[in-house]
């Protein structure tokens, strides 16, 4: 494949393009969370590029990283010129704090929901969205679930659990998965407590 | 009128019989439930395959569906309940009328299933009472049948200890059978063979 869409915004952008990838037709670029909003319109005007669908757009935490913990993710294709690009941005710091960028409701009007989903899940905050709440979870839900720092087991619930007591039997049945299996590594980071 | 027409129950063979009114009612109780779906997810496919005409439950006298709580005797919890849903279920549950049964159709109904997390109800007993739980992912319609006669039993009896559909045929016998037989035979009849060939 072609690397015309890396090669068009290292032009355009210069040294806000941080790093590019391209493996098996796969091409990357990561750029600075300033340049997101105009990367994402670069992408979608220019005639050689045409990148009209949007695809996907998600989150990926990297709980290690100094700067930019969380790396959000922009997929897209263009139907006219058939090919596929994917965009990259760091925000964040170690605390989860300050994960903040531009909105791309603007530039594709369905990024809303995906949007309201990363922020659920995350808590990346993207400014200026219509109505950034939350879409899965429901509104009481304290945290985000899906970041590494979020225990595994804790739940939220709404509605009171029967104590044991009233049920009159015992209500702790043996859990599908034990103590040390099922999203182990999840539990061995928090256990660990990987941010001393 | 002869004496079979006019039988009401069984063993009345002169035309009437003595029961407790209890016992009577657990009877016509038993054979008419109305039942509400509460359908949530995938196994609501098993469901519909119970209901319609191949297994069909409407044999067991459990015919109506009732799409209101308020005129129904059972309810069915068919699926995985998310945090999200369980003030709804519990609201569904106490606005049926006395008495009312309670199934968990499916192990996410059950226990929670995998959904071992931060969005998932751990078994519908931790909002509501429940009757019997029929395991599975999803259970096979001849399981949800067991379930069907356990609570009909229940109604019947008037217990209402929860209990627990067991499978049919036991997995666990299958693994034996297949690991037999153990190894240090194998090694006294390799030995033995050995022996064979050079004898």
């Amino acid at each position: 494949m072609s690397k015309l869409a890396l090669e068009k915004l290292q032009a355009k952008f210069g040294d806000k393009v941080f790093e590019t990838h391209s493996q098996c037709g796969d091409d990357t670029a990561v750029v600075s969370p300033d340049a997101w909003h105009a990367a994402a319109l670069f992408l979608r005007d220019d005639p050689a590029l045409d990148f009209d669908l949007f695809v996907d757009l998600c989150a990926v935490d990297y709980p290690l990283r100094e700067n930019g913990r969380f790396e959000v993710v922009l997929h897209l294709y263009s139907t006219t010129k058939r090919h596929r690009v994917r965009l990259k941005a760091r925000v964040g710091d170690l605390e989860g704090d300050a994960a903040e960028i531009d909105t791309l409701t603007d530039v594709w009007s369905g990024a809303g929901w995906l949007e309201r989903e990363t922020f659920d899940m995350m808590g990346v905050v993207f400014r200026g969205h219509p109505d950034l709440r939350r879409i899965l979870m429901y509104p009481e839900f304290e945290g985000h679930p899906l970041r590494k720092d979020y225990p595994a087991q804790q739940t939220q619930p709404l509605v009171p659990y029967r104590t044991e007591e009233e049920a009159g039997m015992v209500l702790e049945k043996v859990a599908p998965f034990g103590g040390d299996e099922g999203m182990a590594f999840g539990r061995k980071w928090f256990e660990r407590g990987a941010r001393s | 009128m002869s004496a079979t027409e006019t039988k009401v129950l069984e063993g009345s063979e002169q035309g009437f019989a003595t029961t407790r009114l209890d016992a009577l009612l657990g009877w016509a109780r038993k054979y008419s439930l109305f039942n509400y779906p509460f359908v949530t997810a995938c196994c609501g496919m098993e469901f519909m395959a119970v209901s319609s005409p191949r297994y069909d439950f409407a044999r067991f006298g459990a015919e109506a569906p009732r799409f209101s709580p308020r005129q129904s005797d059972l309810l069915w919890v068919v699926g995985t309940i998310s945090q999200r849903q369980a003030p709804i279920l519990k609201r569904i549950y106490e606005q049926m009328m006395e008495p009312r049964w309670v199934m968990a159709f499916g192990t996410c109904a059950s226990c929670g299933g995998f959904y071992d997390n931060y969005t998932t109800v751990p078994g519908i007993d931790k909002i509501i009472p429940c009757d019997v739980y029929v395991p599975g992912c999803p259970p096979r319609p001849e399981a949800v049948f067991d379930g069907l006669l356990l609570i009909q039993d229940k109604i019947a009896s008037g217990v209402r200890k929860p209990s627990v559909v067991k499978p049919r045929q036991d997995p666990a016998t299958d693994l034996v059978q297949i690991n037999t037989p153990p190894k240090p035979e194998k090694k006294k009849k390799k030995k033995d063979e050995a022996n064979g060939e050079d004898a």
